[in-house]
């Protein structure tokens, strides 16, 4: 159509506008992630509308049944075959729906859902003016000590806050593995980190502690989602697109039709190592490899311990599978680059992690740096890029989370007149004091131990052959060598638990609510299935172990 | 899959019967209310006769003529790992299945009070229950590791049998040393830590190689190694096949104990009670040798031809240092612990010399060093229950006082030293005779192990039981019906196949010839020509 120049000089008329097609969004096979975040909105809904008294028991059953109807969604999916035959790219390119993301998607909801249990605990505090308290502040805006904190403590305030900010991050967890471009990763990266930064400072004891943890967090987080959106800025700049697929194709060469500014920069390799650089060390700092593990054992001491063990889990399910996704899908042409320099981290993080948990004298400051060494083990796994690799670092992080929300549950029972005993020294004699307890947090240390019969050796054996066929024997040994070292200090605590007298005024055992019991039964439950019987298991995560592109 | 490698199930499943039978009651012992102690006691008593009894019936089903491994299990387990839940038993290992399940009751027997609570305060602390339980754990342990043909399960329960172990050796000391001795029980959880990390660090090394072995071979599952092996279908480089080797071989080498990886178990065996120390010297370092035979030489024959040099040196040093250091102890226990290096350096020196003499004397030592130090410990034990010292100063002239107690030490104490017409002398004449045919020198060298171990089993018979009666002894009483029961039968079995060791080594030899073959070693013929 000819642009008759009736305006002015400076005007002329537009393009019509052209049909633009409605988004085609497959909302089925979104719905775990529709759901979380819908029952988040709902729960901030309640927050503002039902009276104080019922919210926790509205955000409970909202929390409880968003999670367990979103769980039943992506089994419903994996059921369907979208792990499998009908894997694909959903959401206008957005959303990957295939095997790894439903099957993180589904450790992620049930993590979520025993994260609920230990959120909504109130058995373990005594009654504060006869109020029945959680683990979380009465009121998280007021100043620790203050008279306005004194009050909101006699009112029965309580942060039921918690469970939609909970929602919300498990939301983002979901869509972070499954993300299928750049974008959206980050945006999912920023919907669960910054519920988690909040979760972090709203502990009701230590309130100092716990605030100072999340600051650091958040300014840590902060600066890896700076270096996370910088990395994403340069790949743009290399590839001229946010979508993996497409940026695959650039790195492969294989892509169809070059036009002269693609032609321009694809050339650039500076633009494409820099920024996946960048990319790659954000999702290193969301797992907590070394070097960027400096806030995890501030952030794991000083966090509310339920807020811990969530996030100890199932931040690390949800990174590591955008790890995977962006090694396996976006870089695989880039591997001869990238596995050298995570060789490396693998061999620091194990090792590392393993040599500094000795020294520590808090359990959950030993707990962040075993988290650490672990994260150490499944990069081993990660650097076999073999289909193997990828289902058995699956497999190993839906071990790893069960053992690891077991284990913070077991720290919450432990208790003195200052709230959870958490230095190493109070945990003298608890096994003759309260030999069930002693004997099933036991059972979590020998699993992060690896010792057989549970599920770290299941998990550590998957990663250690596959890293081995992948070509990375000498990780193996490493990993063998760390996980003695890791040993030592998991014994440590059982010496202490078991052959240690008991102190006369140690800490007592709390008798907690059906809700803490479910979460560690679980957790024991799923470390001896999945270590006595693994089979089923690692079928299912080899067969969700290929990823759509 | 080729039709050799087809496992056949047997009929009825024994060998899970007879592992599993252990285990169950492990779990109904753990299970018994706080209060019903003494039903604890006679429920594990009899879970570990009926294992006995089972062990006989596989003793006598099996055939020593007949395969390889026989009274075969084979399942599906993990299949992604290439994991077949698999059994067998050869000659060598229905031997140890049998001395395992032989030894236990005595165990049970002898360590009957060693659990008991101090005070019963808290109704939830079940010590008894704990102990007995946890022994028949480690048993449940050791007979699988003995039974599995598939090396990913013998591994499992190779690395999980430290558990119940270090429980057993750090949660439970000599009485005497209870009554709130704080040191006693810093010592006591630093041996079990000590214990704990050597074995520990071994079986991680070994893992490492489960998994090489793995990426090389394939699968798990020893027929099908074997077979492919003979097939031409499995060539492993020599590298390959020596780090592999070692891999294993250090595992095995720290569980034996090995010089110098030997420093756990002196201080294992002194700060556990004396039945805990026969549980690890007695049947849960069998493992250790009996996998060198089953595992290192099966799996790797040129790297254990290529090894064997070294490891026969160090074999040497283990029979001659572990002998010096047991004449300089003063401690009863680790007396006996430094003799049971010693003899654990016969024992893997009859492996390696690669001869049917050496091979078939060292799974007869294994036998025989099972009963003896059982014997010689149990009494040991005893006697330091009696008066409360490991100390051997603390003792002297108590055979006036407790003849039958210094007559059975005695007795022991003899078997240890090997003198001919007791049990471990067969043995120990023929793991030398067995060297001396390939290794003259080093056969010469260890036979001085004999003249100390004569050293050091006298002075102590010496120095505790005879000379003037001490005081703190004087009122000992000698051994009663439970400690006799322990004693008499162990005792008459080191008599009986010290004078007829037919039934063992027939039971033995065939799997040796077998391990011979895998090795490609014919016996040295003697050098007649030389002679003349």
């Amino acid at each position: 159509m000819s642009a008759p120049a009736v305006h002015s000089l400076w005007t002329t008329a537009a393009e019509p506008i052209s049909k633009i097609d409605a988004p085609k969004i497959e909302y089925g096979q979104l719905s775990p992630t529709l759901i979380v975040i819908g029952a988040a909105i709902v729960g901030v809904l309640v927050e503002a509308f039902v009276p104080r008294k019922s919210r926790y028991h509205v955000q409970l059953f909202v929390s409880v049944v968003a999670m367990a109807a979103a769980f039943a969604a992506v089994v419903a999916l994996a059921a369907g075959g979208y792990g499998t035959t009908k894997a694909h790219i959903a959401a206008m390119g957005a959303i990957a729906v295939d095997g790894p993301s439903l099957f993180l998607q589904g450790v992620i909801l049930l993590t979520g859902l025993i994260g609920v249990f230990t959120f909504a605990e109130r058995r373990l505090d005594p009654a504060a003016h006869g109020n029945r308290v959680d683990s979380f502040a009465a009121q998280a805006a007021s100043v620790p000590g203050s008279e306005s904190e004194q009050a909101a403590v006699k009112a029965g305030f309580t942060t039921t806050e918690a469970f939609p900010l909970l929602l919300f991050a498990v939301g983002g967890m979901l869509i972070f593995p499954a993300a299928n471009d750049l974008l959206t990763l980050f945006v999912a990266l920023e919907v669960f980190s910054l519920p988690l930064y909040l979760l972090c400072a709203v502990a009701r004891r230590k309130r100092l502690m716990s605030q100072e943890a999340a600051v650091k967090y958040f300014l840590l987080g902060a600066f890896a989602s700076a270096f996370t959106l910088f990395g994403i800025a340069l790949l743009y700049g290399y590839a001229g697109s946010v979508s993996f697929a497409t940026i695959a194709q650039v790195v492969d060469g294989t892509v169809p039709d070059v036009n002269p500014a693609l032609a321009d920069t694809m050339g650039n390799d500076a633009l494409l190592l820099v920024g996946a650089a960048m990319v790659v060390m954000g999702l290193l700092f969301k797992v907590g490899a070394v070097p960027f593990h400096m806030w995890t054992p501030d952030v794991y001491q000083g966090a509310p311990t339920p807020v811990t063990g969530f996030m100890a889990a199932a931040t690390k399910v949800a990174a590591f599978g955008a790890l995977l996704r962006l090694l396996y899908v976006v870089l695989p042409g880039l591997r001869w680059d990238w596995r050298p320099v995570m060789w490396g981290v693998a061999i620091v993080t194990m090792l590392g992690g393993a040599i500094v948990a000795i020294t520590q004298t808090d359990i959950k400051r030993m707990l962040a740096y075993s988290s650490i060494a672990h994260a150490g083990f499944i990069l081993a796994g990660v650097i076999a890029t073999t289909p193997d690799g990828v289902s058995s670092v699956l497999f190993y992080l839906a071990a790893y989370s069960f053992v690891t929300l077991g284990a913070f549950a077991v720290v919450t029972l432990v208790r003195d007149a200052g709230g959870e005993a958490t230095h190493l020294s109070k945990w003298a004699g608890l096994g003759r004091r309260s030999p069930l307890v002693a004997a099933v947090f036991a059972v979590f240390l020998l699993a992060f131990a690896g010792i057989p019969l549970t599920s770290g050796f299941a998990g550590k054996f998957a990663v250690f052959k596959a890293a081995a066929e992948g070509g990375a024997a000498p990780l193996v040994v490493i990993g063998v060598i760390s996980s003695a070292i890791a040993a030592f200090f998991y014994i440590r605590v059982i010496v202490l638990m078991f052959f240690s007298e008991p102190k006369p005024e140690g800490p007592t055992v709390a008798v907690p609510s059906p809700l803490t019991m479910t979460a560690i039964a679980v957790g024991v439950a799923v470390t001896l299935v999945l270590g006595v019987a693994p089979q089923y298991f690692l079928d299912l995560a080899g067969q969700a172990g290929v990823f759509v592109r | 899959m080729t039709t050799m490698s087809q496992v056949v199930n047997a009929g009825f499943p024994l060998l899970t019967v007879t592992a599993g039978l252990p285990a169950v009651g492990a779990i109904a012992t753990a299970a018994v209310p706080a209060a019903r102690r003494t039903a604890a006691k006679w429920l594990a008593l009899l879970v570990s006769l009926a294992t006995l009894v089972l062990a006989v019936v596989i003793l006598v089903r099996f055939e020593p003529g007949g395969d390889r491994y026989q009274l075969n299990e084979s399942h599906a387990w993990i299949a992604d790992f290439g994991v077949r839940y698999e059994l067998g038993v050869d000659g060598i290992a229905v031997a140890l299945i049998a001395l395992t399940a032989l030894l236990i009751p005595f165990v049970i027997l002898a360590g009957w009070h060693d659990a008991d609570p101090l005070e019963t305060k808290s109704s939830r602390w079940r010590p008894t229950q704990g102990f007995f339980a946890l022994i028949l754990a480690v048993e449940a342990m050791v007979i699988l590791s003995f039974e599995a043909t598939d090396v990913f399960l013998f591994y499992i329960f190779f690395e999980a049998m430290l558990i119940p172990m270090y429980f057993l050796i750090g949660g439970f000391g000599d009485r005497a040393h209870q009554h709130g001795d704080k040191a006693a029980a810093t010592q006591r959880s630093y041996a079990a830590v000590k214990f704990l990390l050597y074995n520990l660090v071994g079986g991680l090394i070994m893992l490492a190689a489960v998994i090489g072995l793995y990426v090389v071979a394939g699968t798990f599952s020893l027929s099908e190694i074997a077979d492919a092996r003979a097939s031409g279908n499995l060539d492993m480089a020599t590298g390959t096949e020596r780090w592999l080797f070692l891999g294993f071989f250090f595992a095995f080498a720290v569980k034996a104990p090995l010089w110098p990886l030997h420093t756990w178990l002196p201080n294992a065996m002194g700060e556990a009670t004396a039945p805990v120390a026969v549980l690890i010297t007695a049947v849960v370092d069998k493992v250790g040798t009996f996998a060198m035979l089953r595992f290192c030489l099966q799996l790797f024959p040129e790297a254990s031809k290529w090894a064997t040099p070294v490891i026969l040196v160090l074999a040497l040093i283990s029979i001659i240092y572990g002998a010096l250091l047991a004449v300089g102890q003063r401690d009863i226990k680790r007396l006996v612990a430094y003799a049971s290096i010693s003899h654990f350096g016969f024992i893997i020196m009859g492996i390696f010399a690669m001869t049917t003499q050496g091979q078939s004397g060292a799974t007869l030592y294994m036998v025989n060093h099972g009963i003896s130090t059982a014997a010689l410990m149990l009494v040991a034990g005893f006697l330091i229950s009696r008066r409360g010292s490991r100390l051997i100063a603390d003792y002297g002239g108590v055979q006036k006082v407790a003849p039958v107690l210094a007559g059975t030490f005695l007795i022991g104490g003899l078997a240890t030293l090997s003198l001919p017409g007791l049990a471990p002398f067969v043995s120990e004449f023929l793991v030398l005779v067995g060297t001396f045919a390939r290794y003259p020198v080093i056969g010469i060298i260890a036979t001085f192990g004999i003249v100390l171990a004569a050293l050091y089993t006298l002075v102590l018979y010496q120095r505790t039981m005879t000379g003037p009666v001490k005081a703190e002894v004087a009122e000992m009483p000698d051994l009663k019906l439970r400690e006799l029961v322990v004693v008499a039968p162990l005792i008459a079995l080191l008599i009986f196949l010290g004078v007829y060791p037919k039934p063992v080594t027939d039971i033995v030899n065939p799997a040796v010839q077998h391990t011979m073959s895998d090795v490609q070693q014919k016996d040295p013929q003697p050098d007649v020509e030389a002679a003349k």
